[in-house]
């Protein structure tokens, strides 16, 4: 009897914790960052953002603050903000916003599925939704427009350039990101391709979850292993540097005119240095910057024009160590 | 003759019956693997990293210095575990908050500072007080409100890594190479041996020290076997419990010194993720009751090192990343299983069984 009624009160105990956890995750998800929507009936023009938590990673980072800095109030904008890693908390902060009568909904989703009835709902009450950094799977005439990056693009760009170096030989280390992440899928893809293609040879494939400890894991590995490889392609630039701090321990010169060839992605400032110094050989570019082209679509709705473009792909360059400049880290580093 | 034989009969029963069986004959199992497959595995050679320092490599070197982090952690979770039959699941966010922290003090403000000027101490003694403030407030949670020790640290889990974030306003602090702060993950110029090695040597040793030489192995033992009887005997299972969680934070604190200066900089969202789950793995592999009570300090530490053999075996062998997670949750269901006290009473009675017509034939000649 004792022990069950212990029990039952560990439960309780458990329960409101889990709640108290789960209102502060909402709480957070439905914070506000600017004045609410029903003081903004005048000139402002009310736009609900929902975008994944800031501190993600320094992409995000540089995509919210992009947000923030374009849609001011100086900018004839009423903006509310709503952050969730979680697909169903985004959901619900996007009905909040319809249900406030926003005049735009901006959606970086959390996942693929389950924004059909939310969109549906959205046009219904006449607000107008745009996507952005991220697509869903919802009929596209339920949306305005999509501001998206093209993975798939990174890494044909990527490859190519790699494909360019013309090295006698290719032995890769390939390390992914988290698998079935839309920036794995697409830089893999285009690597994949390329190695079935030009008959390179795939040292290592192998996932590090973005983790720079566990690249450096990885690299240590076939190093101690003592296969002979020429090209490290990192999906993203913290797991290029710990693949970088597996080649330093253990005298492996890398960069310009280094032995291996170093590649990574996203354009952290930090990273375009490593370039620059000639450390690493290259950085693709996954452009955050999506709110000006965000701006442009409103300015034209607001115009009462028309927008043809569906899917809005960002213009993504990249980073090499014998071209890269100043100006170039100042202007694209995130 | 026959008190060999009897001498013989007592060590392996004594073998079968110690926690220490499970690890090692896991250990033994990743060695002949690995010498079947590949003798190479343990080729150790002298190379020089890129600043010309002789360093010892090979995936053994690999192996202990990469299981460092985790050997020292499973100290923190033994202790934990034993007092209060939960664990804690937010070690490796707070391996965030402290790191982050170190970081912090280090930079002083400055996210990309030319030189360090605080003392390396300064910066891990704040570390260390961090961590141990997020471990006595797990450890209130705990031992005062009574609250499910997972569910408790799942506070820290979930709000820690935005802790770690905010410490350092979502900036990314990176301290320069020249500082020196990477020995602490990587070589002291000179000797051979990675630094994480000696860091976790020592606090194995400390703690070894520490249960031999003061009662705590004695009062966390008797907390987890029976709280009332404890309370009873004059112990204060409330202060004991709390003082495992401060523990645990110190060996955060030290696990996230490494952690940081291995890259010299911290991504708060992927340092050491999913650590918490290793931890706990390396506590029960080592044969510990995850409902507390009895415990066995060696074990738990020699389990870290086996869950570091199995992970550089998987990525030795280049097994596909898709099915990673897969081959470490065959081999953890069999090494949980063969460690579960019924399938270990069965095994040993089947030894018995095996051994008892020989032992009557020695009876018989006698």
């Amino acid at each position: 009897m004792i022990s069950r009624r212990n029990f039952l009160k560990g439960a309780g105990l458990a329960g409101g914790t889990l709640a108290l956890v789960g209102c502060g995750g909402g709480g957070g998800a439905a914070t506000t960052d600017d004045t609410t929507t029903d003081e903004a009936s005048g000139e402002l023009i009310s736009v609900g953002i929902i975008n994944n938590d800031p501190n993600e990673s320094g992409y995000r980072t540089a995509n919210d603050k992009d947000m923030k800095e374009t849609f001011t109030e100086e900018n004839g904008f009423a903006a509310e903000f709503a952050y969730s890693m979680k697909n169903e908390e985004q959901i619900a902060s996007a009905q909040q916003f319809i249900q406030n009568g926003v005049k735009y909904l901006l959606v970086s989703a959390a996942d693929t599925a389950g924004w059909d009835t939310p969109l549906q709902d959205a046009l219904d009450a006449g607000t107008q939704t745009i996507l952005f950094d991220r697509v869903v799977d919802a009929p596209e005439d339920l949306y305005v427009a999509a501001v998206v990056s093209d993975m798939d693009a990174e890494g044909q760009t990527a490859v190519d350039w790699l494909t360019d170096q013309a090295l006698p030989e290719y032995n890769i280390i390939h390390i992914q990101g988290v698998m079935g992440s839309a920036a794995q899928v697409g830089r893999t893809g285009a690597l994949d391709e390329a190695v079935a293609a030009n008959g390179w040879n795939l040292v290592v494939q192998q996932t590090a979850d973005w983790n720079a400890e566990t690249a450096q894991q990885i690299t240590q590995s076939v190093i101690d292993s003592g296969q002979s490889f020429n090209v490290i392609y990192a999906e993203n630039d913290d797991m290029a540097k710990g693949a970088v701090a597996a080649l330093d321990a253990a005298g492996i010169t890398h960069g310009k005119d280094g032995d291996v060839i170093i590649m990574g992605f996203d354009h952290n400032t930090w990273a375009l240095e490593e370039v620059m110094a000639g450390r690493w050989n290259y950085d693709g570019q996954c452009n955050p910057y999506q709110a000006s082209t965000i701006l442009d679509i409103i300015n034209k709705l607001e115009a009462g024009e028309e927008v043809t473009e569906k899917t809005v792909i960002m213009e993504e360059g990249y980073a090499d160590c014998d071209t890269i400049t100043q100006e170039y880290i100042d202007e694209n580093g995130i | 003759m026959t008190i060999e034989k009897n001498q013989d009969d007592n060590f392996f029963k004594k073998l079968l019956h110690s926690q220490m069986i499970i690890p090692i004959a896991a250990l033994l199992a990743l060695v002949v693997f690995n010498l079947i497959a590949d003798p190479s595995f343990f080729a150790i050679s002298m190379g020089q990293d890129s600043t010309g320092n002789p360093v010892l490599s090979g995936q053994l070197i690999s192996i202990l210095n990469n299981g460092s982090e985790l050997a020292i952690l499973a100290i923190g979770m033994t202790l934990v575990t034993a007092a209060t039959g939960g664990q804690d699941i937010s070690v490796g966010a707070t391996i965030a908050v402290a790191g982050s922290a170190m970081l912090a003090v280090l930079c002083g403000g400055n996210m990309r500072p030319e030189v360090v000027t605080t003392p390396f101490i300064v910066a891990f003694i704040v570390g260390v007080l961090v961590a141990m403030l997020c471990g006595a407030f797990n450890g209130v949670m705990v031992a005062v409100f009574k609250v499910q020790p997972m569910v408790a640290t799942l506070i820290l889990y979930t709000a820690g890594r935005s802790i770690a974030a905010w410490i350092n306003n979502n900036a990314l602090p990176i301290i320069p190479t020249n500082s020196g702060f990477g020995i602490f993950g990587g070589f002291i110029p000179g000797i051979p041996i990675p630094t994480p090695v000696f860091i976790a040597a020592a606090c194995i040793v400390v703690i070894f020290l520490v249960l031999k030489f003061t009662s705590l192995g004695l009062y966390v033992q008797s907390v987890g076997i029976n709280e009332r009887a404890a309370r009873l005997n004059g112990l204060n299972p409330t202060f004991i419990k709390w003082l495992t969680f401060v523990i645990l934070g110190v060996c955060v604190a030290v696990a996230a010194l490494i952690k940081v200066s291995r890259i010299s900089t911290i991504n708060y969202q992927t340092i050491a993720a999913d650590i918490e789950m290793d931890a706990i793995l390396a506590v029960a592999l080592g044969g510990n009751a995850l409902s507390g009570g009895k415990f066995n300090m060696g074990s738990s530490i020699l389990g870290a090192y086996v869950i570091q053999f199995l992970t550089t075996t998987l990525y030795k062998f280049n097994v596909a990343s898709a099915a990673l997670p897969a081959y470490k949750a065959v081999v953890v269901i069999l090494l949980v299983v063969l460690s579960a006290p019924i399938v270990r009473n069965k095994l040993s009675a089947l030894w018995k069984k095996i051994r008892s017509p020989k032992q009557t034939e020695v009876e018989v000649a006698k």
